[in-house]
């Protein structure tokens, strides 16, 4: 049964069981989030997506409040920006001001909620947290807990997305802190650096290690792709920059895996610019590679191929070329060489 | 897989056989791991303690190639329970009553006898698996890689087919591939007796469309498997080689005869991004394009087609592989002059356009179509949106075969001389071998060494610690590593993966196949295990 409401004035209609926050998204009302993600359990823990319900007392969190039929929302009165400047308020009294040098400057949501309500940052005369930077010995994830907005984003990524809890929220009240296991590095709390964590994070406080300092994400090309690992054919957007692949992203839309990435699918691209990368064709002369010109190295190829035609000659293609090689290797070997001895490893 | 990925949340038990999902197919692991937060059953038969083995409902830890037995028996308890599905086993199958009779002979004695797994678990794993539906079965290389592969897979099809286990969400008969794109490779013809699609080179009509599509005469015997390429070349049948980013030296079996057989080549040709250990016995080496560097696509294990996209340029003077094909495929033309045109393709594009013209289930596939989203095979027009779920109302060859298969040991099994069992594998960590990812900083952080896996009292008998450097031997070679002391491992059982050319683990495996597949019996090998003395 569709559910009728009202938002900001305009008749709408949501499904049941819906959250007021998706009814508003869903309808184009844009509302500012902190803890929420679609992919996530609602929390409710932030309060930033607040909204003033006609007939509801005091203002309520839109992400876990579920449409009911003939609901008025408002979501941007006076009243609700007054406490989304607050709930600002008060997580910038506990951050550190230096978004100049923050790995997330640009990929901040913090960043953006406090931009578009216009909260300035003033020095904190009250107690503050004071973490250790990179505090985790994790290779792949750098931690700032400085940054951190207890919006428990990671361990509900880890819970939900990566099925491990290697993430918990321990102590009570202003001493709450984001722990691997009982308190332990992430390594020892049965972490598989999948860096979903950061992925979800939505401040600086969990990035990716190997691609710090390499660029803001709106200096980014990005560019969506298959992974070249395992089978399960997880997609991403390679982040180039300078005409160097620099960091692995999550693409949110990618078929298979949403969100999710392996250790070797996020981090494991350190090959591609690698300076054993192969450059110019080799040919062993004595015993010894020297680099030759496409040209000598093709005429040599092609001459001792055209000697061994017919059965003298096999050729394996590869499971890590794509449809298009494979498809011309076999053409080559049964078109060109006249023989079916191509294979791959298929059986290994 | 018969089922697609997302469809794991629709199955109420998974039997994971054969397949260390969170380490091989990390991000499957995870949707197994979400199915069993939600509910579902999980059943782990693997001889290790696997990582989901954690969280399963019940793990068996079936003696290393006696699976055979192990799902014989599964499915004799299961019609002993009356838990068959009648109607599927009479409206979508043939050969039960035949099949029956073999299974029988697998009681739960006998079957306990062979495996090593207690009566009870058995009784637990059929009644979960054949009452608790709809279920799916996952496998990997740890049901493929032996002596009775195919048997494996064809015990793996009575059982599913018994339950009306195909066909429907949230079952199915998954195989988890290997590679990236091994499942393309595959389905474009990489294989000896098949054309793309899996139409086969020794059918007449077959191979008259290619010759016709390609305009040239072809040959109608299949080829040679890898492992018979590598025998060819020893017996100096086979004179020449191409090999397109594969490192067998060290992925294939019984490293020491691979070398040898490469060297006695008169001309090999590598195609590579870094060096390899393959790489370096060739006589020309040619430098390719990475993934990152070229267009193309890759098509997944639920066979879905995705694109491959260029990012940035090739380093120095690399090439993208099907810019080589095109090169050498056009200067050997000239010189044989076997009349067919020179191949002039401008794109990959182009090339998925050819190949979609001569493959039925790949024939609505087209760059255009996939630009956002990768389609699933078969997408036999343009229109088609592809298919998810195979075989939902008929099999390929109409009604499903029962087909018997009986228990068999494996090539190798451990005696006096050689007492352990090695099994071998990969991690999460490192990639098969590691030409990649121990190129990879973080990666060499995490996982920087060969470690064997060797059982606790295993290693108490021969006085070893953890962390202590071991020798394992097999009649094929010797190879010296770090132990782990773990109890993954059960007695008389050792583990190691083939990541690391300083522990060369295919030094020591056995090349005995299966007679139907050609596959290596990578999964067990008879090894001597003594301290190292380093």
């Amino acid at each position: 049964m569709p559910i009728s409401m009202t938002i900001n004035g305009k008749a709408i209609q949501a499904k049941e069981g819906m959250s007021v926050l998706d009814a508003c998204w869903a309808n184009g009302v844009s509302i500012p989030t902190l803890c929420h993600h679609p992919d996530l359990t609602p929390m409710g823990a932030c309060r930033l997506c607040v909204v003033e319900v006609e007939k509801m007392r005091g203002l309520v969190a839109s992400c876990t409040l579920p449409v009911s039929e003939g609901m008025v929302v408002h979501t941007e009165t006076p009243k609700v920006v007054e406490e989304r400047k607050f709930v600002l308020e008060m997580l910038l009294s506990d951050h550190p001001n230096d978004c100049m040098t923050c790995e997330a400057d640009g990929n901040c949501e913090l960043q953006n909620a406090v931009y578009q309500y216009q909260v300035p940052w003033k020095p904190h005369k009250g107690k503050t947290h004071s973490y250790p930077v990179d505090g985790d010995p994790n290779p792949f994830v750098f931690t700032d807990f400085n940054k951190c907005i207890l919006c428990t984003r990671c361990v509900r990524a880890c819970a939900e997305i990566q099925g491990r809890n290697v993430w918990g929220v321990a102590n009570r009240g202003f001493r709450d802190k984001i722990v691997a296991g009982a308190d332990v590095t992430m390594l020892e709390a049965g972490c598989e650096s999948c860096g979903a964590c950061a992925a979800y994070c939505p401040t600086g406080a969990l990035t990716d290690k190997s691609s710090r300092g390499s660029g803001r994400a709106y200096q980014m090309k990005k560019v969506t792709t298959t992974c070249v690992y395992c089978g399960v054919g997880c997609q991403f957007d390679l982040n180039v920059k300078g005409g160097k692949v620099v960091k692995i992203s999550s693409n949110a839309k990618a078929a298979v895996n949403g969100m999710a990435l392996c250790v070797k699918g996020r981090y494991g691209y350190n090959f591609i610019h690698h300076k054993d990368r192969l450059t110019k064709p080799l040919i062993k002369k004595d015993g010894a590679f020297v680099e030759s010109t496409w040209d000598e190295a093709l005429t040599l190829v092609a001459q001792k191929f055209a000697e061994a035609k017919g059965d003298s000659f096999a050729v394996l293609a590869s499971a890590k070329a794509t449809n298009e090689e494979n498809y011309l290797i076999q053409k080559f070997a049964r078109a060109v060489m006249g023989t079916n001895s191509v294979d791959h490893c298929a059986r290994l | 897989m018969t089922n697609n990925i997302a469809d794991i949340d629709n199955c109420k038990t998974m039997l994971v056989i054969g397949s260390n999902t969170t380490e091989q197919h990390p991000v499957i692991g995870t949707r197994i791991r979400r199915a069993v937060r939600k509910g579902a059953k999980l059943i782990v038969a693997d001889p290790r303690g696997i990582d989901l083995a954690n969280i399963a409902t019940l793990h068996i830890r079936q003696r290393p190639g006696t699976d055979i037995a192990l799902l014989n028996g599964l499915a004799h308890i299961i019609l002993k329970e009356g838990l068959e599905d009648k109607e599927f086993i009479a409206n979508r199958t043939e050969g039960f009553d035949e099949w029956r009779k073999t299974v029988e002979q697998y009681t739960p004695a006998r079957v306990s006898e062979i495996t090593g797994i207690s009566v009870d678990d058995l009784f637990t794993a059929a009644r979960l698996y054949g009452g608790n539906k709809p279920s799916t079965i996952f496998y990997a290389m740890g049901i493929t890689q032996h002596t009775v592969g195919h048997n494996n897979v064809l015990a793996i099809a009575n059982l599913a087919m018994l339950t009306g286990n195909l066909g429907k969400p949230g079952a199915g008969v998954d195989p988890l591939r290997g590679q990236n794109n091994v499942q393309g490779a595959c389905d474009v013809g990489g294989l000896p007796n098949f054309y793309t699609g899996y139409q086969r080179v020794a059918d007449d009509a077959a191979r008259a469309k290619f010759e016709k599509a390609w305009d040239v005469k072809l040959p109608p015997t299949p080829g040679l498997t890898v492992g018979e390429m590598l025998q060819a070349a020893h017996d100096r049948k086979v004179k020449a080689m191409w090999i397109i980013g594969e490192n067998v030296a060290m992925s294939d079996p019984d490293s020491r005869h691979v070398v040898e057989s490469l060297n006695t080549l008169d001309f090999l040709v590598v195609t590579e991004l870094f060096m390899t250990e393959t790489a370096q016995l060739a006589d020309v080496v040619l430098p390719a394009a990475s993934f990152a560097e070229k267009d193309g696509t890759f098509t997944n294990t639920e066979r879905r087609v995705q694109r491959v996209r260029k990012a940035v340029n090739p380093p120095g003077e690399a090439r993208a592989d099907w810019q080589i094909l095109c090169d050498v495929a056009n200067h050997v033309s000239r010189i044989t002059n076997h009349g067919a045109a020179e191949w002039s393709y401008n794109s990959p594009s182009e090339i998925m356009d050819e190949i979609a013209s001569l493959t039925p289930s790949y024939a609505g596939i087209s760059f255009a179509r996939i630009e956002t989203k990768g389609l699933q095979w078969p997408v036999p027009t343009q229109d088609h949106p592809g298919t998810p779920i195979l075989h939902t109302e008929k099999f390929s060859r109409g009604k499903g075969l029962f087909s018997a298969v009986e228990h068999q040991e494996p090539a190798e099994t451990p005696d006096q001389t050689y007492p352990f069992t090695l099994t071998t594998g990969r991690i999460l960590q490192h990639y098969h071998t590691g030409a990649m990812t121990r190129r990879v900083p973080g990666l060499e952080t995490l996982a920087p060494e060969e470690r064997v896996e060797v059982n606790p009292d295993d290693a108490a008998r021969l006085g070893l610690n953890d962390g202590d450097w071991v020798r394992v031997t097999s009649r094929r070679g010797a190879v010296e590593s770090r132990a782990w002391v773990t109890d993954r491992v059960g007695h008389g059982l050792v583990f190691m993966t083939f990541h690391y050319a300083e522990a060369l683990t295919n030094a020591l495996t056995n090349t005995a196949v299966d007679p139907i597949a050609k596959i290596p019996e990578l999964k067990v090998c008879a090894v001597k295990v003594e301290r190292a003395s380093r």
